[in-house]
């Protein structure tokens, strides 16, 4: 038995956090959790590597992690609350992590949401976007 | 008796806590957001509730994904402030009222409600940034505040009819309080937004008005919306609009709209307030 493809798969530049991106993610967004505490985003930032191989992800998650793959990590099962605490390890801010999965530099996004932010129209559906 | 005597619906973004804590509310950035909410403290200052029942989502701070509840109710005396990765935000500690919560909990659990009871927990910027909004930078808060939490962070939240019949059960759980309390409670989060992928910083103005002219209106209508609608057209993050419906629901059937404010952007957020009185 497997899952059937569900409709929200069809949104655009989006990867909804479902039951089955949770339980990929569990050790990837465990990782992202411990870096709330001060004392393990120093551990982290000292040797990121050797820090990662306390999570049991797979190397997947371990490269798109030390790549700053932001976008990679939704697709593999991160959550975005939780990514930006990665972000934040950075001392970026969460506009910065949301203009790198757009494309674009951070304050071109920051431009983008002061005027009025993105429409609708060509990112409803994968579907319409291919006719 | 005690009663339910207002809604307050609100965004929570992170950005604008930041921007209290910082001292950054005179920036141009920030003035017209501010300016649209000065209304609405002075509404509370005069309005005095003894309780906030506060309906948040938490954003992987004090559940991490060991337990993720979909409806837990705060029943703790106080709630210390969450430190997110950038320090706690420097606010008063959030006391709780632990005899109407516990009340609560009972009378939503026979109600058919499977709360989770949730006696210890640190809040983070879902139920601050509200109570920040809508009472500014006291030394103590001036009300008791019982959190709901609510999963909206793992798919599938909690549906809209369900969330806006879980109200209608708090408002009889209120009801059925004896002690002289005035309660108001808040529904929190979105309105159209989306924090992650390329689709990141969708705003959608006319899913947002719609739902505001809903929720005094047609709340029925706003319950029937189907959690794919809000992901599609809303953004991935605005499902958390379902918490309003929560906030409606233990309104009664008829309210009385007094104040409705509605501003892109804070952050990646389009930010929508607005004040329902029971009639």
């Amino acid at each position: 038995m497997s899952k059937r493809p569900q409709e929200y798969e069809d949104i655009p530049g989006t990867w909804v956090f479902d039951a089955e991106r949770a339980r990929r993610g569990y050790h990837l967004n465990a990782f992202f959790y411990s870096l709330m505490k001060a004392e393990n985003r120093a551990e982290f930032l000292a040797d990121e590597r050797k820090y990662l191989t306390k999570f049991p992800m797979t190397e997947e998650q371990r490269d798109a992690v030390l790549k700053r793959a932001w976008n990679k990590l939704l697709e593999l099962g991160g959550v975005s609350y939780a990514i930006v605490k990665l972000a934040f390890t950075d001392k970026k801010s969460y506009q910065y992590m949301a203009s790198q999965m757009v494309g674009v530099t951070e304050k071109q996004y920051v431009e983008m949401m002061q005027a009025g932010g993105r429409s609708l129209d060509g990112w409803k559906s994968k579907s319409e976007r291919k006719a | 008796m005690a009663r339910i005597i207002a809604g307050i619906g609100t965004s929570h973004t992170p950005a604008i806590g930041a921007a209290v804590d910082l001292g950054k509310t005179a920036e141009p950035y920030w003035v017209p957001l501010f300016k649209g909410y000065e209304p609405s403290k002075k509404w509370m200052a005069e309005t005095k509730p003894d309780v906030a029942i506060v309906v948040f989502n938490d954003h992987v701070n004090a559940f991490d994904f060991k337990i993720i509840p979909t409806f837990g109710l705060g029943c703790a005396a106080e709630f210390p402030i969450a430190d997110e990765g950038w320090g706690p935000r420097p606010v008063p500690i959030v006391k709780g009222h632990t005899e109407l919560a516990a009340h609560m909990v009972q009378s939503l659990v026979l109600d058919e409600f499977d709360m989770t009871i949730v006696n210890e927990m640190q809040v983070d910027h879902g139920l601050t940034v509200p109570l920040t909004l809508l009472f500014g930078q006291p030394k103590a808060w001036p009300v008791r505040v019982i959190p709901l939490a609510v999963n909206v962070v793992q798919y599938p939240a909690p549906t809209g009819h369900r969330c806006y019949a879980l109200g209608r059960a708090i408002k009889k759980a209120v009801e059925s309080w004896d002690e002289d309390l005035n309660v108001v409670i808040f529904g929190t989060g979105g309105m159209s937004h989306q924090i992650q992928g390329p689709r990141a910083g969708l705003i959608n103005k006319k899913f947002d008005t719609a739902f505001l002219d809903g929720l005094a209106q047609n709340p029925e209508r706003l319950a029937s919306i189907p959690p794919l609608e809000y992901l599609r057209d809303a953004g991935a993050e605005a499902i958390e609009l379902v918490m309003w419906l929560i906030m409606r629901g233990a309104l009664g059937p008829n309210v009385r709209e007094v104040y409705r404010f509605y501003h892109v952007p804070a952050s990646s957020t389009a930010v929508g307030h607005i004040i329902l009185e029971a009639a």
